[in-house]
């Protein structure tokens, strides 16, 4: 262990003695103690710090961390079929590369003139987001799709001055759990039931609770469960006949096939970065999205970051700026409606590298193939005895529930058989929707090939025996 | 020696925006189709979908080639101020340190990147055991007895304390009468807007005369209404609060509940707890305080920590260990619920302790002597240049970051501290956090140079401003006009406040561009 007494830390350059002495000698004081003594001694804590010995040398930290994380079995080692809120998507190399360039990954807060290249990247992601989307007002990424609707639903509620939003059955538990914490001091929140044979929203539950008390209608598309909601215009349309806002959930990377929101009217759009070229990270790969119509009414509503090109005074000079930036709780404080902070913008860039490199072409092939790749394991599995797959009526895009109650066995029983055969299987519904019986949500996409669906198929055959 | 700052130019590429990039046809990746037999079997499936569920046309997204996407991406980051270009006193409250490359290798690994968050807890249980061991290592800093790290933020981790002091209130039936929560005017705003989004009426201590709440004010706001007390000590002003113990004292007799925002807690790392001040609740900043770098705004984590007895508060899941295994408990009736999805920001984590284990309890002590030392040192070069005032006693001794004012410099020459900031790019360094909102102190500056930086770095940071200050008063037109050599130019801000100009999307901005050229 080097002496302290003759070497810094390496993260601490002062720590090395000279170094020291020298800052000791201009600020005046022979010991940092003079400066500590505004603290009252009863506030002081005297002892040293009860933490494990450190590895000061590089390759011994790198040895104990890996030491840990490598007992965990990763989808990289493992074929995984999860989605339901994090989905493995192939990540292209260029997004890894951005993400990791040391001038994004380590900045933060600087404004306008240290970090226009910042802003110009976040720009360009909520426009090609906007193109996604069909909206031209796209917020900078919130903290994740979840936070992203309860944001919406209390903007909803403030426009309107109503007390109540009513909220899909079919979305996830965890989701919903999420929402209802943020949202419970300022409204009421009233669930619409699914439908039981395609697992879309009932329109008409939907009408037979939206009234003109209602704030928000939120849906989502394709849903949890994974169908697509054909009928997103009617949703639409039963919200706006009662004033309230339509809120569509979407995932991206369905929007090369899938009707944008704007085509069926919805008013505000959420969803995730993370399926557009982020990693799993085990649920931090996270980011969430808002948008709507460039109204002003609306635009007032929005609580987070939003960043605006401009024109800058040569000609045909760009620049960046924040827009309404008093709107946010940095500004609103003791009576703010609603707070942002340290959100995913890291991921939000990489959004915007993503869309870049698929282009219009690509963004729709990948869509094609992801329905093609999820289409046919659908039917594989639904061909082996027994199982129900896909469980629900009509299109979906990559997840789709399979169901077993047809050989006697729970879905968490099969899940345990698919581990040994270093699978992860879809996640057990059965007690979060109990009305499907023994049922998982599959995930499958653009990074599972026809073999691995048939080693599915065929794993799952022998569990089922 | 430090480099010569008059000579730095900034990368400024002028770079189109991507989607004016490329031609038709251009691509950057092809993505993998789907194998013929697959193809065989379920046919063109997106095409069948009913019309109106299907998107009719190509979204308009650019058309560009691989190195043209990358090369544009590269440029745009040259054109940020990341901490790994330069040394960022400027982001005070923001606790800009170095972001150790070997963790970012870590959490790099497929081990944490590929990971599903609702794989079995068999699979995860390496993620589980670094998580549990950091909630002892936080416990063992804060001297509380349980954490968290699902929330995303410092404001997240604020408002996930605010949670907790209404869920203790709920579970004692209170809730409906202790529905005020107090902070101060000093703290981060999130800890007067948290609460408040929570369902809080929020009581706002103002800085007494030495810049900090005096025990009065307190004693005033407190009532049988009081549900809690959110603070952040040291203050944003670097002065630690000495009255917090007794506070803290006066606030719990009354009933509440005390949390401790730690987002300026890098100074005070093993001099003083949460827990050593009688705190009941904290949230330390991973993003800042713990290394983990701030992903330009993002993959934060807040570490919040509690009282054994609040514990069952804390949202869900909790990490468990029963001695052989590690366990998600989702079985947690009291609980707030969830705070944000899944586990959070978990590669943030890992990075937040490798950065302990790097360094110790002795390296811990020096990050928080060393910050407090070059805080210091820098004051003592800053208050030495014309127009800056250190408000307040100048004789008591600030933390890990100062708030000064530029208010004689404006009176002198009429240059703002906005000025101040912005020309401070032309040096190659980050501009500098003014205040948070409301402006208790005329033309702020707030710096918070950390234990990362070097005597050379803050040598250089000191220079810069001298130069601008003697710029200023030799020359204040041509100085407000600046700055000149950073990567963008003096411009107008009114213009993102304009409806009419305005505009967060390039379809917004062709469209309003358009018709103002038709006027």
């Amino acid at each position: 262990m080097p002496d302290s007494q003759k070497f810094g830390h390496p993260f601490i350059p002062n720590s090395a003695p000279k170094a020291r002495e020298r800052a000791l000698k201009e600020i005046g004081i022979k010991d940092v103690e003079d400066i500590y003594a505004t603290i009252p001694p009863e506030l002081r804590f005297k002892d040293k710090l009860d933490l494990p010995k450190p590895f000061l040398s590089e390759v011994a930290l790198r040895r104990h961390v890996e030491g840990i994380i490598s007992k965990n079995k990763s989808a990289h080692e493992y074929l995984n079929f999860l989605g339901a809120g994090t989905w493995q998507h192939y990540v292209p190399a260029v997004c890894d590369e951005i993400a990791n360039r040391g001038e994004f990954l380590t900045a933060y807060g600087g404004g306008p003139y240290g970090d226009p290249g910042k802003l110009q990247a976040l720009f360009e992601s909520q426009s090609m987001l906007g193109e996604m989307l069909g909206m031209e007002a796209v917020a900078a990424p919130t903290y994740d799709w979840s936070a992203a609707v309860a944001s919406a639903l209390l903007m909803a509620c403030r426009l309107s001055g109503r007390r109540e939003v009513l909220v899909p059955e079919n979305m996830s538990g965890e989701r919903h759990a999420q929402i209802w914490n943020f949202v419970r001091p300022h409204t009421a929140v009233t669930k619409v039931k699914m439908d039981a044979a395609t697992g879309r929203l009932d329109v008409k539950d939907l009408k037979a609770k939206v009234s003109d008390k209602t704030a928000g209608v939120y849906f989502e598309n394709p849903t949890y469960l994974g169908t697509i909601e054909t009928e997103a215009d009617a949703i639409v349309a039963a919200a706006h006949e009662k004033g309230a806002l339509a809120i569509a959930g979407v995932d991206p990377i369905t929007l090369g096939v899938l009707a944008p929101p704007s085509a069926y009217g919805a008013d505000v759009a959420v969803g995730d970065y993370q399926t557009l070229g982020i990693h799993m990270y085990g649920g931090g790969g996270l980011g969430g999205f808002m948008a709507c119509a460039d109204d002003p009414k609306l635009v007032h509503g929005l609580s987070t970051y939003l960043i605006s090109v401009g024109d800058g005074q040569a000609k045909g000079e760009r620049v960046f700026g924040y827009t309404e930036f008093h709107r946010t709780h940095y500004e609103t404080r003791a009576v703010a409606v609603d707070y942002t902070g340290t959100t995913q913008w890291l991921w939000g860039i990489i959004g915007g590298v993503y869309l870049a490199l698929l282009g219009p072409h690509g963004i729709r092939e990948l869509g094609e193939g992801v329905m093609q790749r999820s289409r046919y394991a659908a039917t594989v599995l639904g061909d082996l005895d027994g199982v129900r797959s896909p469980r629900l009526e009509g299109p979906f895009f990559k997840e789709f529930v399979v169901n077993f109650d047809g050989r006697k066995k729970t879905a968490a029983q099969v899940n345990k058989a698919l581990l040994d055969r270093k699978i992860f299987g879809g996640l057990d519904l059965s007690k979060e929707f109990p009305s499907l019986g023994q049922s998982a949500l599959y995930c499958v996409t653009e990074v599972h090939t026809k073999d691995d669906i048939d080693t599915l198929a065929s794993a799952l055959k022998e569990v089922l025996k | 020696m430090t480099r010569d700052i008059a000579k730095y130019r900034a990368a400024k590429w002028n770079e189109p925006l991507i989607m004016e990039q490329g031609s038709p046809g251009e691509r950057g990746v092809i993505p993998i189709e789907a194998e013929d037999e697959i193809q065989r079997k379920v046919g063109d499936v997106a095409g069948s979908l009913p019309k109106k569920a299907r998107r009719a046309d190509l979204p308009k997204l650019p058309e560009v080639s691989q190195m043209q996407v990358l090369r544009h991406y590269v440029r745009l980051s040259q054109m940020t101020l990341g901490m790994d270009v330069t040394p960022d006193a400027s982001s005070g409250t923001c606790t800009m340190k170095y972001s150790p490359k070997v963790n970012e290798e870590l959490a790099r690994m497929h081990h944490i990147r590929e990971l599903h968050p609702l794989q079995d807890e068999e699979t995860l249980q390496g993620l589980l055991e670094l998580m549990y061991r950091f909630n002892r290592i936080m416990c063992a800093i804060s001297g509380l007895d349980e954490f968290s790290f699902q929330p995303g933020s410092g404001a997240q981790g604020i408002y996930t304390n605010a949670c907790i002091i209404r869920g203790y209130h709920e579970s004692k039936g209170q809730i409906k009468q202790r529905n005020e929560v107090i902070s101060t005017a000093f703290s981060h705003p999130a800890d007067e807007a948290t609460p408040h989004v929570a369902g809080f009426k929020v009581i706002t201590l103002m800085p007494g005369e030495r810049g900090y709440p005096e025990l009065e004010s307190l004693k005033a706001a407190l009532s049988s209404r009081t549900a809690g007390f959110m603070v952040t000590n040291p203050e944003d002003t670097g002065l630690f609060n000495p009255h917090m113990g007794e506070m803290v004292r006066l606030v719990k007799q009354a009933g509440g509940l005390c949390a401790y925002d730690q987002a300026n807690a890098n100074g005070i790392l093993g001099i003083s707890r949460a827990a050593d001040v009688g705190f009941d609740m904290c949230q330390f900043n991973l993003h800042k305080t713990f290394s983990a770098p701030h992903g330009a705004v993002g993959l934060g984590c807040a570490a919040v920590g509690v009282r054994k007895d609040l514990a069952r508060f804390l949202p869900k899941p909790v990490v468990t260990f029963d001695g052989k295994k590690y366990h998600l408990d989702y079985d947690r009736p009291e609980s707030i619920g969830k705070i944000r999805s899944f586990m959070g920001n978990v590669q943030t984590v890992l990075k937040s302790y490798a950065w302990v284990m790097a360094l110790g309890a002795d390296g811990i002590r020096s990050v928080a002597e060393t910050a407090v030392l070059n805080n210091n040192y820098l004051a003592s070069k800053v208050t030495k240049i014309k127009g800056v005032e250190l408000p307040w006693d100048p004789k008591v001794r600030r933390l890990e970051q100062i708030r000064y004012s530029w208010a004689k410099l404006l009176h002198d020459t009429g240059v703002t501290t906005t000025d101040m900031s912005h020309n401070l790019v032309a040096y190659g360094l980050q501009q500098y956090m003014q205040s948070h909102e409301p402006r208790l102190v005329d033309e702020p500056m707030t710096l918070e140079p950390s234990e990362s930086l070097s005597l050379d770095d803050l040598d250089e940071y000191a220079a810069a401003l001298k130069t601008m200050s003697d710029q200023a008063y030799k020359d204040p037109e041509t100085f407000k006009g600046g700055p000149y050599n950073g990567a963008v130019n003096n411009h107008d801000d009114a213009q993102f406040n304009d409806p009419k100009r305005w505009a967060m999307t390039y379809r917004a901005y062709q469209r309003k561009r358009d018709a103002a050229a038709k006027k």
